[in-house]
């Protein structure tokens, strides 16, 4: 066994404790320790964007970083974006502009466009694009998740307004 | 896969750091992780010893010092992007950072790391070659100042011993109001580029060529600067056909081949691209004078 070490961190709100080997990724954790398997795997290479979730608030790869490093941080999976019932605003866009299909790339893309909207609430069509660019779907062609993108800024200019 | 076994070190300053690497046998630097990481998941890389550097406070400062910037190596791409020192002093750090990866990359990756791995078509290496930057680089003996130029030694192969640490850039800024450019050729948005040009402007009372800087990305292991073509650019007027004939100077780059490209085609974007960057830094530069 390899060399472990004490981790406190908050995931979706709730502080966690937990002894970690220290080559464990984050998204292995995630998935296998803290069983949160909504935060899915692709490539481990950072490449597909499956594994996107949040730390303090930005995207980033969840492969690409190792657990111990997340130490002291705060984590935001596709979990703790949904409310306790039901869907959120966003994942309900996903559902009526047919936003998925196999829903493999789901969560990551959900992720990403939390932040992206964050910072870009009134986005163009091209600057979602370029936003999901890291992010590959092999389901869609993209069109209904961009549909679902804008949607959601749609909805959320007009309860602004 | 996942990475093999390695032990883990967290140094919380550059002296703790050094002192790692002096000690360590087989010790990798670990940045934002955007590159090593992926190595190590492919086991591509088993470093015995990781040194984690993102809790170290000192190398992740922006600092305007004069007429230059002074980058601390772990200042995350996102953060340099959203710096308004950046912002204001060097427009084409920012224009070369939106296409660097991926916004979720940029979160994580940082400048330091992208200039040590040294991808051959990378941009950073060829924004801060057309800077002048001078990298600082820290060891348990002490410090060494790194012209860019002398930067890359090879293949991936950057100019630091194992025990060494990228400490900071410096960069060297322009005037205000200076013409400025980052073109690439990529497949896709955030992918690595094929070819890649960055060029920066100013011009005198008259509109003739003042300065002029352009280096390339994408076209050998390291950052190719134009220095030839910029000597003979400068104190002329500037128009299509200038820019049309200067830019035939990149078609002698070496030119790397690879699935991606051919070599010629990598010389034949490189002519397009600084012809390109040229004329946009160009149009910048008369916009922007005062
Ligand atoms: S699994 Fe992390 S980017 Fe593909
Ligand atoms: S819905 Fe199947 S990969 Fe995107």
């Amino acid at each position: 066994m390899g060399e472990r070490r004490d981790i406190t961190l908050t995931v979706n709100g709730a502080s966690v404790s937990r002894d970690v080997e220290v080559r464990w990724t984050l998204v292995d954790f995630l998935r296998h320790e803290l069983e949160l398997t909504g935060t899915h795997v692709g490539c481990e290479h950072g490449v597909c964007g499956a594994c996107t979730v949040l730390i303090d608030g930005r995207s980033a790869r969840s492969c690409l970083m190792l657990a111990v490093q997340a130490d002291g941080h705060e984590v935001t999976t596709v979990e703790g974006l949904s409310p306790a019932e039901g869907l959120s605003p966003l994942q309900q866009a996903f559902v009526d502009n047919h936003g998925l299909q196999c829903g493999y790339c789901t969560p990551g893309i959900l992720c990403t466009l939390t932040e992206f909207l964050e910072t870009n609430p009134d986005p163009s069509e091209e600057e979602i694009r370029i936003a999901l660019s890291g992010n590959l779907c092999r389901c869609t062609g993209y069109q209904g998740i961009v549909d679902a993108a804008l949607a959601y800024a749609r909805s959320n200019k007009g309860s602004a307004e | 896969m996942k990475p093999a076994p390695f032990s883990y070190h967290r140094p919380e300053s550059i002296a703790e750091a050094v002192a790692m690497m002096a000690d360590l046998d087989d010790a990798k630097i670990l940045a934002g992780g955007q590159s090593l990481m992926a190595m190590m998941n492919f086991r591509y890389l088993a470093p015995d010893h990781i040194v984690d550097i993102n809790r170290i406070p000192e190398l992740t400062e922006i600092r305007e010092e004069g007429n230059t910037i002074r980058f601390g190596a772990m200042v995350r791409q996102r953060d340099a992007a959203d710096s308004p020192i950046v912002q204001a002093r060097c427009p084409l750090l920012i224009e070369a950072l939106s296409l660097v990866g991926h916004m979720q990359t940029r979160n994580r990756g940082t400048v330091g790391g992208s200039l040590s791995h040294l991808d051959p078509s990378a941009e950073m290496p060829a924004v801060f070659s057309a800077l002048d930057a001078v990298l600082h680089v820290s060891s348990a003996c002490g410090e060494r100042e790194i012209p860019i130029g002398e930067w890359a030694l090879g293949f991936m192969m950057p100019n630091l011993e194992p025990d060494e640490l990228l400490i900071g850039i410096t960069a060297l800024c322009w005037p205000v109001g200076h013409g400025y450019a980052f073109l690439e050729m990529a497949r896709r948005h955030g992918d690595f580029a094929l070819a890649g040009a960055a060029a920066l402007m100013t011009l005198s009372g008259d509109g003739t060529i003042e300065r002029v800087a352009v280096a390339l990305t994408g076209v050998d292991t390291g950052p190719v600067r134009l220095e030839e073509m910029e000597a003979v650019l400068v104190g002329r007027k500037p128009d299509r056909a200038l820019f049309a004939d200067a830019a035939k100077a990149a078609e002698s780059v070496a030119g790397i081949e690879d699935v991606h490209a051919s070599r010629d085609y990598r010389r034949r974007l490189a002519v397009v691209y600084t012809r390109r960057a040229l004329t946009l830094a160009h149009e910048r530069a008369a916009q922007g004078r005062p």
